[in-house]
Order: structure tokens, then C-alpha cells, then sequence
């Protein structure tokens, strides 16, 4: 690219030194908090509630000033990587820009200290963003009505299994199975044994797509459905998809759509023309609400017309007249949240979403699309893609070559990138391609960000012919170098605690 | 029309010519044209941000937010003060926007504010483990049930009716799955009654501590029917009240779960919350979802990285045990926070606060012509009463009057849930450290007038 342009990069991250724990900053009797002036009277607390009840020590908290909480927890962030800091092309994740607006429409008091369970006339404006977000999802999705209660990706997984068993019951049909590609995510095949089925794996062909001769042996009328991800994790668009879905239905099974890559195709097809009858979007990735170091997400669950009964209840719904409502479907699987779903993540999609428009969701797709072909070509010669045609949102490239060529392998490229100060692209998945780094360079990224990410591999590849044995210690400009991971395993230290520390 | 692409036309043009395309559309060229979308997504033209805030403005203005009520609602969302100071650091971009901590060399401030938070929960659970967050409390008594399935192989679970309606709904929507016998144990005068029921064979024993009315259950003869079965006994507890009185640990759970929402998470109408889950070292293998642990990188510094990952799904797929990938972890790292400004005092001060609050407001309440209590028993920081008429009524009349006065247990209990009583005219109330002697006052006035009239 001619322009210097913007490069979202950081070297190196602050915070080299050690920060001590908490508890480690804590001095007895020092304090932080501050609470309201109530008046109400300050009765003991042993003539209110029997003594068998309490508990005479004190549980342990750490005891710092106001200053010393905002200097360790500071300091901390400082020791931590993020979008908002440097390109994040960690694939199948879709780490993208998380536009600041979406945020501030979330903190509105008039959201946000919102009771769930005060009575509907109270909640009025909420209902209507769940209204509202239900009709974009579905319009995004092509399908007819959705749940919002799932909180993550995996949770609209196991929600959609549960639908699919409630339909199948329903109609009195007993089946056993559910059929995954052994590209998917492990979400899957865990919730597909939650769900209460067997996992058949088909094999992906040469092609890096579902092998269809090998989905319809393994088809039958004990097949409960197939959960696809498509594009699939390897990037690419499962081009035999009206195939599949034929063959799929023609059992009497559904076809589950798992939605982390919906990234690379909004506004271009939808799930529903395609022939899915469930769809898990994850509206962390596709509409940019933050991923809060793993999580909140949230994982709406949208289903055909023939699955609409059975959706967790209750939903919001425009009321006859005016206004809007609770309602529970009529044959409804039951809640799978302990409330409404992540509201608050919720209200954000749906600011992204307007934002954009029918229009812009679909730029999104498209410069998601061309920012991973744009890399995966650019880097061909240093790591090429595993399977080398026009992909979709990410790219997986393959360090097969490289390892054999140098001895350095895809995880020694990942970890260089952190010393250069880039997130690094996902590693080792999919299961089924050696040597694999997945990147998603998300289109927020800018060409000379790209640029800047492409030099940086291929600086990487040159230190392997020359220092491997540095690369293999890289990163070092990093908080900490690698670490032993099998130590923390095998002498397991999960809290401040725990024996032998 | 706005969005947040970098790229220019004439970069867009570079790029596609990179690659030897024309157009964007060509990109496409491998989907089908059968399925293609003609004529674009059924959505609303884009708008700017001020016009989506417009938008957003008349959503909020529709609501009549805690913010314009006094809040004495619960039921495992409360209205707790969340300083400045937790705000700002809980927002920092840094822990905001990043993700999973896959490469713990650019992630140990999430890493140790994590490790921080399962010392946290341990302590208040008074068990040894704690995981690194889950979705809510309900989801994460749904993981105990599961644990429990994979540590005795056994599938009924007996769960005191004392357990929050929407936690036990939930309960059963995902035994659909696991194909878990659910028993229902109920309640007489507030407690449950263990006396009745069979635990042969029994999985779990689950108990609320305090039980979702409020109601502080003398949690030994759980632990008794336990040890009778040879289930592990989970117990859903109010971290808060942890403050002040005996932990899980201390009345023998083997599993805690509770809903973290109290430590410096909005009321945010209901998520993201925050699912806490701790439990003995016998059972660690089992753990579902994240944990932290604390090692040492090449230069023998200490560092934290996520351990014990051959549990997790991504390693284990089909025999994972749990498909938790994405959880709560801002909500985990915001707990760390807001626990470190309380400290211990702060902790126990707040709890207590609730407890005399309660306490004060309850006093009062039941003078109130036409209330009466639901049960006899010691409450901590909930409490449930009767109202003459449908709760429902009641609490749309004080909101009128400005306060939110507690929920209704039909609108509760209301559901699939098959054990749903006929609790038309009971109002759940709770009180938090911010309800003032005034606030408290003023709720016995309203609801006075309302019940009178």
C-alpha cells in the first residue's frame, strides 16, 4: 500500500515486572469502600439472625486503598493484550473493532439498572429492543422467530439440540444421532452429548468440505440432524450445501447452523435459503459487542416456523393493540437462562446493527472476506493456506513447510508474532490440518495493518532459518516469556490458597 | 449509513486487483446462485450514531429504570452500590476487549485478576476450587448437576423447592437432554421438607442458602440426606450473604454455586451476570469451564495460564465435561474489583446493612392491616409476605408511587415449571446496604395506603 495509512500493532505491552496478587498488596485495616448514610438502625446482627447461622470469623478479602486498587488493576491491564490496542486475528473468533457507541448506548441508566423482573408495564422500552433485535436476527438469518436467553455460543448450541429433540419428540420419532464434520468446533460434538445424542463424525474431503458420499452413508432415520458451521472452520463456503441439506431433510433430520462464521456472509445468503432449520448466531463476533477477556457473549437461537412452538419462553412480543408483552410458546422446551438472556449485550447488537443498516452489514462481510483472501495470498509463498482457493472471512494457513524447511513450527510463528507485537492467529485448528494458524484479520483491520502483519510472518520465517533457537524462546518484549504449562497441571495452584504454594 | 471500514475505494480496487477480481461480488462466486440473497437484508437503512441514540432514547424513556424507583426487588438481582472507582477499571479497554486467554504471555492481566476472583469465590464458598466464572447461577447449578452425574454415575437430582424458580425451570429444560430425573422436595412453612422424600440413588442434593424466600435453612439435615444417598450436596448460596454467615464449605457442601451479579454488576435487566461455582478438590477433574492456575514462565517469573484444559471441550469434544467456551469473564474480573474495594470489612458491612435493613422493613411491614407472613422462620435479606388481592396489583400500585417493591412469586414461579404453586398474593421483598431508613419508611406508607384503599 502507497499510504503510511494507520497500523494497529503494539510493541511492546507495559507491565514487565511481576505485579504481586492482591492479597500480597493487602494491609489490615486498610479500606476502600465508602457506603451510603442509610439511618437505619444498626440492630447486632446475633439478635436478628440465630447464632447457628453465622459465622464468627470474618471470610478474608484483600484490604487496600482506593489507590492501590487502581494501581494494581491498572497495572494489569497493562500486562494484557486487546482489540483496542493492536490487530487481534485470532481465527474463528472474530475479534473486530468494538465500536465505543454500542457501549455508551448500553450504560444508559435507563438500561442498565433495569430490574429483570419488574412487571411489564415498567419494561416497556426493553421489550421492544428484544422485539426489535428478535425481527433483525431473523431477517439476517432468514429465519422465523428466535430465543434470546442463550449467553455464549455453546449455550445456543445445546438450545438448538433441544429444540431439535423437542420437535423430533413431538413427533413421536425416536432418533439418536447427530452428525458433525471433524472440522467443527469442540462446542459441538460437547453439546451434542449434553443434548443426549450420539456424535457421528463425517470426514471433509480433499476439498476441505463435508465429503457428501460419506454424510449420505452415514444418513439414516436414526439421524436426529447435522450441526454445520458455513462457512466452515477452515474458511471456506460449503459450496455443496443445497446437497447437503437434501440429503439431510430427505431422512427426516435438521440442519443446525452453527453461526460463528455468519461473519462472512451477512447480507449475501442466509442460513434459511440454504435449508437451516436452527441457527445459533454469536453476537460477540458478528455485531462487535466486547469479548471481555472470554466472555459476555450471547447466543441467540433462531429456528424455522415449524420450530417456533418449541422456543424457551418467556419471549417479548408485541401486545394485541399496542405495546409489548411476555409470552411463552405454547410448547416451549423451558428457560435455559436464569433470566432474559445477556441483555445488556443484546442492546449493543442491536445499536451495531442499526448503525449499519442492510447496506453496511453487508460491506462488513465483504471487506471481512477480501482482508483474509488478501493475506492468504499475500502470505503464499511464506505459509501457504491449506487449501489454496478464494476463501471466506479467515484463512487457514499451514506451517508444514516452514517446519520441514526450518524447524519451526506454527506455534513458534504464533509466539513470534507476539513478540512483534500482534495478537497471534489461532493455532492448531482445525484438528484435521497440520500445522495450522488460523487467521481472521476481521475487516476493521486496514491494508497497511495487513501489511504490517505480513512483514512481520515473514521477518518470523527468516529468524527460523537463521535463530531458531530465539524463535523458540520468542516472545521475550513480552509481560512473560512461555511458560510451563504442564507445571501449573501438574501441581495444580488455582488460588491464592491452595496447599504448597 | 455508518460503519467502522477502514479501507478507501481506491485500496478497495488495490486490493481486488491483488487478487485478480474485478469486484467484491466476485469474492462470493463459490456460494450458490440459488441460494444468493437478491435485493439485500430486510433491515433498516443504516443510520449514524446520533440517530441510533435517538432511537435508544425512546427505549429508555419507555422504561421506568431502578434509577427513577427505589428498587426492592431481588431474587438474585440486586440493586448494590458500584463505586466510580469499580467502573472505571472494570471498563478499561484492555480487559473490555480482549479475548480468551489463549496466549497467556499478552493476557496475564486477565489471567491474574481471574486468579484473584477464584480466591475470591473459594473463600466465600468456603471450598478449596473455584472455576473461572459461568454464565449465571442457574447455569451453573445446571454444570453441579452435571458434575455430580459424572462423579456417582447416578441421574436424579432432588432439589429442595427452596431453589429459585427460574433456576429449577432451568434445571429442567436441559435435563430434556441429560435425561436427569429432577425431584422436587417442598416446602413447609419456608423449609424444606427432607423428611418425606426418597434420595436412594440420588446424584445431588441441592439446597438454597438463604432459599429464594429468604428464608435461612438449617442446612445439616441436607447434608444428612447426602451422606444417606451418597449424592453430593450443592448448595446455591447468596455470595453476599457469605459475608456474615457460615459458608457452604462450613455446612458440608461439596459443590457452591451462586449468582455473582451483587459484586459491582448493573441490574442490566438480568445479563450478563455472573454464575460462581466452587467446590472440593475431590471432584477438580470435573470442574466445568475455565480455571486459572499459577506457574512460571522461562525466566522463572510467576505467571498464570489457563490449566487442567484436557477437561475443556475444545481437547475433549465428546467427552468433555461441559461445553462451556465462552463465559462471563468481565463479570469475574469486575467481582475481583469490586471485592477488593469492599476488602473484609466492607464485606461484611454491606451483608449486614441487608440483614438490618430486612430486618427493620419486615418489622414493619406485618403491621400492615390485611399482611401477613408466608413462613415463621429466620430470613436474612429477603422476605416473603401475603397481601390481600393479587401481588401483581400491589406492586403496579407502589410503582405508581415510585417504588418497585418487590416481585411477585407468580410471575415467578410462572412457567413450565410443574411445581408452581398458587402464590397469587405473595410479594418477595428484598433490601440492600443502599435502602435508607427514609426509603424503608416510605415503602410501609405506600404499601399501607395500597393495600388499604
Amino acid at each position: 500500500m502507497s499510504a503510511a495509512g494507520g497500523r494497529a500493532a503494539s510493541a511492546p505491552l507495559m507491565g514487565h515486572a511481576t505485579e504481586p496478587t492482591i492479597f500480597e498488596l493487602s494491609v489490615p485495616g486498610r479500606r476502600a469502600y465508602q457506603l451510603r448514610t442509610t439511618g437505619v438502625p444498626a440492630t447486632a446482627l446475633n439478635q436478628l439472625v440465630p447464632a447457628a447461622h453465622l459465622n464468627e470469623a470474618s471470610v478474608a478479602m484483600p484490604e487496600v486503598s482506593e489507590r492501590d486498587l487502581v494501581g494494581h488493576f491498572t497495572r494489569l491491564s497493562h500486562r494484557q493484550y486487546s482489540v483496542d490496542l493492536g490487530a487481534y486475528p485470532l481465527g474463528s473468533c472474530t475479534m473486530k473493532y468494538n465500536p465505543k457507541f454500542c457501549d455508551q448506548v448500553a450504560a444508559d441508566p435507563g438500561l442498565n439498572t433495569v430490574h429483570p423482573g419488574a412487571p411489564a408495564p415498567l419494561i416497556q422500552g426493553w421489550l421492544e429492543i428484544l422485539v426489535t433485535l428478535e425481527e433483525r436476527l431473523c431477517a439476517v438469518t432468514g429465519m422465523a422467530a428466535a430465543t434470546l436467553q442463550p449467553s455464549a455460543g455453546a449455550a445456543g448450541e445445546l438450545t438448538g439440540l433441544l429444540l431439535m429433540r423437542a420437535f423430533h419428540e413431538a413427533n413421536g420419532d425416536v432418533r439418536t444421532r447427530v452428525i458433525i464434520p471433524d472440522s467443527a468446533h469442540g462446542t459441538n460434538p460437547a453439546s451434542v452429548t449434553l443434548g443426549g445424542y450420539e456424535v457421528t463424525t463425517v470426514p471433509s474431503n480433499d476439498r476441505g468440505l463435508v465429503d457428501l458420499d460419506a454424510l449420505r452413508a452415514a444418513l439414516g432415520p436414526d439421524v436426529a440432524g447435522i450441526m454445520l458451521t458455513n462457512p466452515n472452520t477452515i474458511g471456506l463456503f460449503e459450496e455443496e450445501i443445497i446437497e447437503i441439506a437434501t440429503a439431510v431433510h430427505d431422512v427426516g433430520g435438521l440442519l443446525y447452523y452453527d453461526g460463528a462464521n455468519l461473519n462472512a456472509i451477512l447480507g449475501v445468503v442466509r442460513p434459511g435459503d440454504m435449508g437451516f432449520d436452527i441457527v445459533h448466531m454469536n453476537l460477540h463476533k458478528t455485531f462487535a459487542t466486547p469479548h471481555g477477556g472470554g466472555g459476555p457473549g450471547a447466543g441467540p437461537v433462531a429456528v424455522s416456523a415449524r420450530l417456533a412452538e418449541f422456543l424457551p419462553g418467556p419471549r417479548a412480543a408485541r401486545a394485541a393493540g399496542a405495546g409489548y408483552e411476555w409470552t411463552t410458546p405454547a410448547r416451549s422446551i423451558g428457560r435455559v437462562q436464569g433470566w432474559h438472556g445477556n441483555a445488556m449485550v443484546l442492546a449493543r447488537a442491536l445499536a451495531y446493527i442499526d448503525v449499519h443498516g442492510a447496506e453496511g452489514l453487508l460491506r462488513v462481510a465483504q471487506h471481512a472476506v477480501l482482508n483474509a483472501n488478501w493475506l492468504r495470498r499475500r502470505l503464499a509463498d511464506t505459509l501457504p493456506a491449506a487449501y489454496d482457493r478464494t476463501c471466506m472471512h479467515e484463512c487457514v494457513l499451514s506451517a508444514t513447510a516452514l517446519k520441514a524447511r526450518t524447524g519451526a513450527r506454527g506455534l513458534d510463528v504464533a509466539k513470534g508474532l507476539l513478540e512483534e507485537g500482534f495478537h497471534a492467529p489461532t493455532v492448531y485448528f482445525p484438528l484435521i490440518v497440520e500445522e495450522a494458524l488460523m487467521f481472521e484479520p476481521t475487516e476493521t483491520e486496514s491494508p497497511q495493518t495487513l501489511e504490517a502483519l505480513a512483514e512481520a510472518v515473514e521477518r518470523i520465517a527468516r529468524r527460523a532459518e537463521t535463530d531458531l533457537d530465539g524463535l523458540h524462546h520468542a516472545p521475550q518484549t513480552t509481560p512473560v516469556s512461555r511458560l510451563d504449562e504442564a507445571r501449573a497441571a501438574r501441581h495444580l495452584i488455582a488460588t491464592e490458597d491452595a496447599a504448597d504454594r | 449509513m455508518a460503519d467502522y471500514l477502514p479501507h478507501t475505494p481506491s485500496e478497495v480496487a488495490e486490493m481486488l486487483g491483488f487478487l485478480g477480481l474485478d469486484s467484491l461480488d466476485q469474492l462470493f462466486s463459490l456460494v450458490p446462485a440459488a441460494v444468493r440473497l437478491s435485493g439485500g437484508l430486510d433491515t433498516p437503512a443504516g443510520l449514524s450514531e446520533p440517530d441510533v441514540a435517538a432511537t435508544f432514547q425512546r427505549y429508555t424513556a419507555a422504561n421506568r429504570a431502578t434509577s427513577a424507583l427505589t428498587c426492592f426487588a431481588g431474587a438474585g438481582a440486586y440493586d448494590h452500590e458500584v463505586p466510580a472507582v469499580v467502573r472505571a477499571l472494570a471498563g478499561r479497554s484492555e480487559f473490555v476487549t480482549a479475548y480468551t486467554p489463549y496466549q497467556p504471555e499478552v493476557a496475564q492481566g486477565v489471567l491474574q485478576a481471574v486468579f484473584e476472583f477464584q480466591t475470591m469465590v473459594s473463600r466465600l464458598s468456603g471450598l478449596p476450587i473455584a472455576n473461572a466464572s459461568l454464565y449465571d447461577g442457574a447455569t451453573a447449578l445446571v454444570e453441579a448437576l452435571n458434575m455430580a452425574h459424572g462423579a456417582t454415575g447416578r441421574s436424579k437430582m432432588v432439589v429442595s423447592a427452596g431453589v429459585h424458580p427460574h433456576w429449577r425451570e432451568v434445571v429442567t429444560t436441559f435435563a430434556r437432554g441429560t435425561g436427569h430425573e429432577v425431584v422436587v422436595v417442598p416446602l413447609r412453612d419456608g423449609l424444606t421438607d427432607w423428611s418425606g422424600v426418597d434420595v436412594s440413588d440420588a446424584a445431588a442434593i441441592v439446597a438454597a442458602y438463604p432459599n429464594y424466600l429468604g428464608v435461612l435453612e438449617d442446612l445439616a439435615p441436607a447434608r444428612a440426606r447426602a451422606d444417606e444417598s451418597g449424592g453430593l450436596l450443592v448448595v446455591a448460596a447468596d455470595p453476599v450473604a457469605a459475608g456474615v454467615l457460615r459458608t457452604a464449605g462450613q455446612w458440608g457442601a461439596d459443590v457452591c454455586v451462586g449468582e455473582g451479579q451483587p459484586f459491582g454488576t448493573a441490574l442490566g435487566f438480568g445479563g450478563p451476570y455472573l454464575g460462581l461455582f466452587a467446590c472440593s478438590l475431590d471432584e477438580v477433574r470435573r470442574l466445568p469451564g475455565r480455571i486459572v492456575g499459577e506457574t512460571v514462565d522461562s525466566n522463572d517469573r510467576r505467571a498464570f495460564v489457563t490449566t487442567l484444559r484436557a477437561r475443556e471441550q475444545d481437547i475433549r469434544r465428546e467427552k468433555a465435561t461441559s461445553n462451556v467456551c465462552t463465559n462471563q469473564t468481565l463479570m469475574a474480573v469486575t467481582a475481583a474489583i469490586q471485592l477488593g474495594w469492599l476488602g473484609t470489612a466492607g464485606l461484611r458491612e454491606v451483608a449486614t446493612r441487608c440483614a438490618q435493613g430486612a430486618h427493620y422493613l419486615v418489622d414493619r411491614v406485618l403491621q400492615v392491616p390485611g399482611v401477613s407472613a408466608v413462613s415463621t422462620q429466620p430470613f436474612f435479606r429477603e422476605f416473603a409476605f401475603r397481601v390481600p388481592g393479587r401481588a401483581d396489583d400491589v406492586l403496579g400500585a407502589m410503582a405508581d408511587e415510585g417504588i418497585l417493591g418487590g416481585l411477585s412469586v407468580s410471575a415467578l414461579t410462572r412457567g413450565p415449571d410443574p411445581s408452581a404453586e398458587a402464590v397469587e398474593d405473595v410479594v418477595l421483598v428484598a433490601v440492600t446496604e443502599r435502602r435508607t431508613r427514609d426509603e424503608l419508611d416510605r415503602y410501609v406508607e405506600v404499601l399501607a395506603k395500597v393495600v388499604g384503599s
